[in-house]
């Protein structure tokens, strides 16, 4: 993209890819640390993770405020005007994702040492499957790189397909050993919130494809999620 | 830039307003020449009826060269020539048989700087009607003057001295008395050219205001240098650039994902 006459506009637009980029960082490290956290169940770990969300919202209102002022300043067209469309929306996702984080973080300090470790092993690897997507997805964004950006929406299925078996294993623990039942429903919970990270890290993916081809991608979304209709009297096979 | 280079013109999918409404312009394959000079390039374009397009581009590129050429003010220009074929309503306007005057009151224009005659308000708004003989008595004239002044939203501000001089007036009532001297002929067309660069930013929401109404019964065509103007008033946007129709299609494509890249670095403020 050829620069602007203008070089402040240049300069606008630069600060708000900066400051998203600095804010993608975190919710990355906030998710990495949560993950840690619960795997480790280390409660002074997520004590902290739990503390550092602030400054993802922080970041998130600053963002906000640099768009609306370079709209107001530049009245931006075409995609001068969907990148800062897009900067508001993906500073959104990233504050969801730090919430989404802390909330993860929250759980390990309910289930610490009550749960047998095996089972957080697929947890562990569903962390790993969004913290990878997540990354890609930054990646994809510094480099206004939509193909990235379609491979992080293709494999949004794993995260989900995993979120499914999880489900399943969960359920059938819990009804295996009623005392299992409060450990077990909240990590049913942090699993779920990864799976939600796995969609907002989508949503990105969706906005960098908008941002680049100035048309929203129309393609239903390979959708793996079936725990709304699994039935309750599931025996493990 | 390189890979524009030998892309002259770009023919993307119809426009959708020119599925919803009727052609009222078609030119084709049209080139204008002042002497040596080759200002307009092969120019072929559809402008819809009952719609504004708007004509951006940047200084030199031809805008008002194609305006005038709509409705023939190019004859008036020496060792200005026009080639090429402009239908309006399937008539072609540069057939020999055509009445140019007649013409030019089927096809009203309006000026970058407000020009009323040195009359009054009535007078100005008066004389087109007049001399095509378009009011059988006075009371018919007072009647089309005060229609006029009306749909141009100038009446509340000009009913109590019609019969001062046009010229005291304020610059945007100026120029709106310049719009109703346009439509007292009851045109079918109005060119516009860039009809708010002496106004204030109420006056040109005047304006603006007034060409939305007006496009109910009119074809307008606006030359404009505020890309927010064009994505605010007008249904099609034309991109001129070097003498050359760069881009035309529907102006919420345009001003959002164009599709050529001179169209996006022009609108984007990257042309340097
Ligand atoms: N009467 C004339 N005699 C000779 N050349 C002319 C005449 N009028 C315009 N030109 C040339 O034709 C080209 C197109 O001019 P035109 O006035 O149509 O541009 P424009 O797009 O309306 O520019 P602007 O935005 O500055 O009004 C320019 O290079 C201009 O110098
Ligand atoms: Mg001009």
């Amino acid at each position: 993209m050829s620069d602007h006459i203008l070089k402040a506009y240049d300069d606008d637009l630069a600060q708000l890819k900066a400051m998203l980029s600095e804010m993608g960082g975190l919710a990355e490290e906030q998710l990495n640390h949560s993950m840690e956290a619960l795997v480790r169940r280390d409660t002074r770990l997520a004590g902290q993770v739990i503390q550092a969300d602030e400054k993802i919202d922080a970041m998130e209102i600053a963002v906000e405020e640099k768009a609306v002022l370079t709209i107001a300043k530049r009245q931006p067209l075409a995609r001068d005007l969907r990148n800062i469309m897009v900067a508001i929306r993906i500073a959104s996702d990233l504050e969801r994702i730090g919430d989404l984080a802390k909330n993860v973080a929250k759980r390990s300090h309910a289930i610490n040492d009550t749960l047998p470790r095996r089972l957080s092993a697929g947890l562990e690897r569903m962390g790993q499957l969004s913290q990878a997507q997540l990354k890609m997805v930054l990646d994809a964004f510094a480099a206004d790189d939509a193909e990235k950006a379609m491979e992080v929406w293709r494999h949004d299925e794993d995260i989900d397909a995993l979120y499914n078996s999880i489900f399943r294993e969960l359920l059938t623990y819990m009804m295996e050993d009623p005392r299992m039942i409060s450990a077990c429903t909240h990590l049913l919970f942090a699993t779920k919130n990864i799976e939600r990270i796995g969609d907002h890290a989508t949503n990105i993916a969706e906005n960098i494809y908008y941002l680049v081809h100035g048309k929203p991608l129309r393609e239903e979304r390979p959708k793996k999620d079936k725990t709304s209709i699994t039935p309750f009297e599931l025996k493990q096979d | 830039m390189n890979d524009m280079t030998f892309k002259t013109v770009f023919t993307p999918p119809q426009p959708k307003i020119l599925a919803t409404n009727p052609a009222k312009i078609i030119a084709e394959g049209v080139d204008v020449y002042y002497g040596e000079k080759h200002a307009i390039k092969n120019l072929s374009l559809t402008i819809p009826d009952k719609a504004v397009s708007a004509f951006i581009g940047p200084s030199g590129c031809g805008k008002s060269t194609f305006l005038r050429s709509i409705n023939r003010m190019n004859d008036t220009i020496p060792g200005c020539r026009v080639t090429g074929v402009i239908n309006v309503d399937g008539q072609a306007i540069y057939d020999p048989s055509i009445d140019v005057v007649d013409l030019r009151a089927r096809i009203g224009m309006v000026f970058q700087k407000p020009n009323p005659f040195p009359k009054s308000i009535f007078e100005n708004v008066a004389y087109g009607p007049r001399i095509h003989g378009l009011a059988k008595d006075k009371t018919a004239l007072e009647q089309i003057v005060t229609e006029s002044l009306k749909r141009a939203s100038l009446w509340d501000e000009v009913k109590d001295r019609l019969h001062q001089p046009g010229t005291g007036l304020s610059g945007g009532q100026q120029q709106r008395l310049c719009i109703a001297r346009a439509i007292a002929v009851n045109p079918e067309v109005i060119l516009m050219d860039e009809p708010c660069s002496a106004l204030d930013p109420i006056a040109t929401a005047r304006i603006e205001e007034l060409i939305t109404e007006l496009k109910e019964k009119f074809c307008i065509v606006i030359v404009t240098h505020s890309m927010q103007q064009a994505a605010r008033v007008s249904d099609l946007t034309a991109f001129f650039h070097l003498g050359i129709l760069v881009e035309a299609g529907d102006t919420d494509e345009v001003f959002t994902s164009p599709q050529e890249k001179r169209t996006h670095d022009y609108i984007t403020g990257r042309f340097g």
